[in-house]
This record gives structure tokens, C-alpha cells and sequence, in this order.
């Protein structure tokens, strides 16, 4: 498998050294234009994972990224932050009113309390009568402190085109039908702001403490396309 | 620059597909273009352009992570921190620019980290204040930009001030450092009489594309 791509260039560079050896000028042109044609394909490879292999070799090669950093990117991002983060700011503001007033004013000191930073947040809390709603039309900014990196919905041309014209529609596709008399807010991620949705507390709730709370805090409802709700069936009863 | 990109208020991108338990990520390569893109010493706003000139047909096939390992290969070549004899070859010649920073696992660390003190940024001298009406200014560069198209030429209201943050846009109107916005836009000032008389989308504008109403 990790000989096929040098396979490849091996064969290509060994044709393109055939065309250079040939001093014959009608074959200059030929050359050019075979050059000329690799280059479009490189603009869409076949196979992505050999063109991040290309690319990730010489970067490391010539000392341009470090292969360390690498992979701490990875282990970071894929099991160290992530929704749980933005879980226990949510279950915080639900059981510590004077925290939640500091959230909703200065979100990014108040998420700092917490242990998590890089990003200026704010922090927009839902209610019975305003639903909030999060999206990136022009990319796929995201808060990744708290929330780690997007899925792939949140990434795809169907949210970001339509969560700001039709954001009724889209929570209807994630099952959220909303009265109304409800007032849907989206917020764009237009700048180097992040927004987190504080989602309502459900009822029947009342006697969990803070962690157990965290625990029924979604992604998608701190993204805006769901709202936290029950487990159906309460192992305790 | 207009472009596909620019999605905000398209219609005809079909149903959203939500992927039950799905993981961070789906293949091997994904992790590494992801590390690979956050590693170059590149700012975002230069990595968004890229992406942003990838063409229309080719944005809307790829995937995601698909258009960063498009993107990243233009982007260094072009840069000139390696070149592409470099890359389709994987042999280096001759040694890489010391002006690039070479990110550490150590920095890493520190990313998600809380500055000390924590809080917005600074919000003197702000041009506008909250409930105040504002325009999105009328513009079309063909630069990089974050003012979305759907929002240009459109009075909203000021809903909060977001502290002074750096321009990303290339083609900066203005100081480099700029108070940014929370803009809401009332739905039906934005889509027409047909959308829901509530509804609202807050767009964050820096100072410079805003004007009083």
C-alpha cells in the first residue's frame, strides 16, 4: 500500500526524465504539455490520502512542521476536547445563577472559569420564547474549546446555505418543530466570535446534581438544532 | 470574492445528512490534513482563501477535509515554502526558509488554555452601540471577505458589541484592528414577507462594513 504512490511517481519521473533526455524540440512541447496536465489533476487527486502523504512527507522533510505537533494536533482534537466541555458549562449555568449571569454577559470569562479558552465566546441562552441557532455560511467556524471539531452536517453546503434563510426548516430536519410564536435566531459565524447555545433546562430535573446534568447536554443542543431532553426511561426510576 | 462559498440563503443544497455516533474523524488522512493545516505556519484567513479559490464544480464535489488537502498544496507551493518538484518528488532540495515558524507540541498545549485575565476584548472607542441601526456596506471584493453576501447593503441593528478583534479580510477597510459587531438582521428585512415576522440571523461585522443608518 505505502509503495503505490512512489510506484507512481517513479514511473512519472522516470517519463518525464525519457522526455527531458530527448534533446529533440518537438518533444519540448509534448513535455509542457504533459507538465501542464499534471498539474490540473494535482488540483483533484483520485485518492486525497496520497496527496496528504506527499504533502506531510516533504513538510516534515524539510523541517516545516513537526511531526510531534502532528500528531498532539490529532490526539487533542480527538480525545481530549470536545461537546463534553461545553456539557459541564451548560450544567453550571443551570445550577449556579450568578455563573449564568456572567456567562450571558462575558461568555469568554466566564468559559474560563471553567479551564477552557482560545476563542472570544459568547454565549446565547434559549427560552421558551427564543430559539438560537449556530452556523458558518462561509466556512465552518465553530467554538472548538468548548465544543470540539464540527460533524460533519455542521460542515455541509445544506446548513450552511440554508440555517439562515430556512433555520425552521433545518430544526425540522433535525426533528425540532418549533411554534410560531417562537422567535428563531441564527447567528453566523462571520468573524473570530463563537457563539454557544445555553439550551433550557428540561423539567423534571430538578433533583440532579451538576454532573449528572452534564450528562444529558447534547452537542446539538449547545449547536442550536435540538433541545436537551430525558433519557426515556430513568434506570433509577 | 463571490463565490460558492459564500452560501448563506441558497435554497438547493438538498436535505441535511445527520450521521448518528458520528466519529471526529472518518479516515486516517483526515487526521492528517487536519493536523497538517493547523501545523503550516499560515493564518486562517490566508487558509479560508485557499479553500475559497478552489473552483465552484470542484468546492461543491470534494468533501471537507477533500478541500483542505486541495488547498494545502497550492498554498505552501505558492508561499514558496517548498515546490512542487519537492512534493511529487518527496526529496527536498536544499534547506526550508527560516522565516517559518515551526509549530511545537508545546504550543499545542496552550491553545485551549484561558489567557490570564480572561475576558472580551476591549470595547472603547467603539464607532457604534448596542440598538443603535446600522447598513452593511454595499461591497464586492474580489478578496477574501467576511461579510456575506445575503447581509450587504442591509440595515440591522447593533445586538451587541463583540470587543476589537484583527480584519481578516486581504482587502481591509480601516485599521487593522477593528471593533466587530453582533448585527441582527430582521428575517423578513433579509428574505422578504415571507419569512416568520420574529425570526432574526446576527451577523458579526467589523466596523469598517458598517455605516449609520
Amino acid at each position: 500500500m505505502t509503495t503505490t504512490r512512489r510506484e507512481l511517481l517513479a514511473a512519472a519521473l522516470t517519463a518525464a526524465a525519457g522526455a527531458a533526455a530527448t534533446s529533440d524540440p518537438s518533444h519540448a512541447q509534448e513535455h509542457d504539455h504533459d507538465h501542464d496536465h499534471d498539474h490540473e489533476h494535482q488540483a483533484l487527486p483520485p485518492d486525497p490520502a496520497l496527496r496528504v502523504k506527499a504533502l506531510e512527507s516533504i513538510l516534515v522533510a524539510k523541517g516545516l512542521v513537526d511531526p510531534v505537533a502532528l500528531d498532539a494536533l490529532i490526539d487533542t482534537y480527538e480525545h481530549k476536547v470536545g461537546p463534553r466541555n461545553g456539557a459541564r458549562v451548560v450544567a453550571r449555568a443551570w445550577t449556579d445563577g450568578a455563573f449564568k449571569q456572567r456567562l450571558l454577559t462575558d461568555g469568554t470569562a466566564a468559559v474560563a472559569e471553567l479551564g477552557y479558552g482560545g476563542d472570544p465566546m459568547i454565549v446565547v441562552e434559549n427560552t421558551a420564547k427564543l430559539h438560537n441557532l449556530v452556523v458558518c455560511t462561509l466556512c465552518s467556524c465553530y467554538p472548538w474549546p468548548v465544543l470540539g471539531l464540527p460533524p460533519v452536517w455542521y460542515k455541509s453546503a445544506a446548513y450552511r446555505s440554508r440555517s439562515v434563510i430556512d433555520p425552521r426548516g433545518v430544526l425540522r430536519e433535525f426533528g425540532l418543530e418549533l411554534g410560531d410564536d417562537v422567535e428563531v435566531r441564527a447567528w453566523d459565524s462571520t468573524a473570530d466570535l463563537r457563539y454557544l447555545v445555553l439550551p433550557e433546562r428540561p423539567p423534571g430535573t430538578d433533583g440532579m446534581n451538576e454532573e449528572q446534568l452534564a450528562g444529558l447536554v447534547t452537542r446539538d443542543a449547545m449547536v442550536g438544532v435540538a433541545k436537551v431532553t430525558l433519557p426515556r426511561k430513568e434506570s433509577h426510576g | 470574492m463571490n463565490g460558492i462559498h459564500d452560501m448563506g440563503g441558497m435554497q438547493d443544497m438538498g436535505p441535511i445528512q445527520i450521521e448518528r455516533n458520528e466519529p471526529v474523524f472518518h479516515a486516517n488522512w483526515e487526521r492528517r490534513i487536519f493536523a497538517l493545516f493547523n501545523a503550516v505556519d499560515f493564518q486562517w484567513p490566508a487558509l479560508r482563501f485557499q479553500i475559497e479559490s478552489i473552483p465552484p464544480a470542484d468546492y461543491l464535489r470534494m468533501s471537507y477535509y477533500e478541500r483542505w488537502a486541495a488547498a494545502l498544496g497550492p498554498l505552501v507551493t505558492q508561499a514558496g515554502m517548498v515546490t512542487q518538484t519537492e512534493i511529487d518528488t518527496g526529496r527536498a532540495v536544499g534547506p526550508a526558509n527560516k522565516k517559518w515558524h515551526v509549530l511545537s507540541a508545546v504550543e499545542i498545549a496552550t491553545w485551549n488554555v484561558p489567557e490570564a485575565p480572561a475576558s472580551s476584548k476591549p470595547t472603547a472607542g467603539a464607532r457604534f452601540h448596542s440598538g443603535q441601526r446600522v447598513r452593511a456596506r454595499n461591497i464586492n471584493p474580489p478578496s477574501h471577505t467576511r461579510l456575506p453576501r445575503y447581509a450587504r447593503g442591509k440595515v440591522g441593528t447593533i445586538e451587541r458589541d463583540g470587543g476589537i478583534e484583527a480584519v481578516q479580510d486581504t482587502d481591509v477597510l480601516g485599521p487593522k484592528q477593528q471593533h466587530v459587531y453582533c448585527v441582527r438582521f430582521t428575517a423578513r428585512d433579509l428574505w422578504g414577507e415571507r419569512a416568520n415576522r420574529l425570526d432574526s440571523v446576527c451577523v458579526a461585522i467589523w466596523e469598517g462594513y458598517l455605516e449609520p443608518v
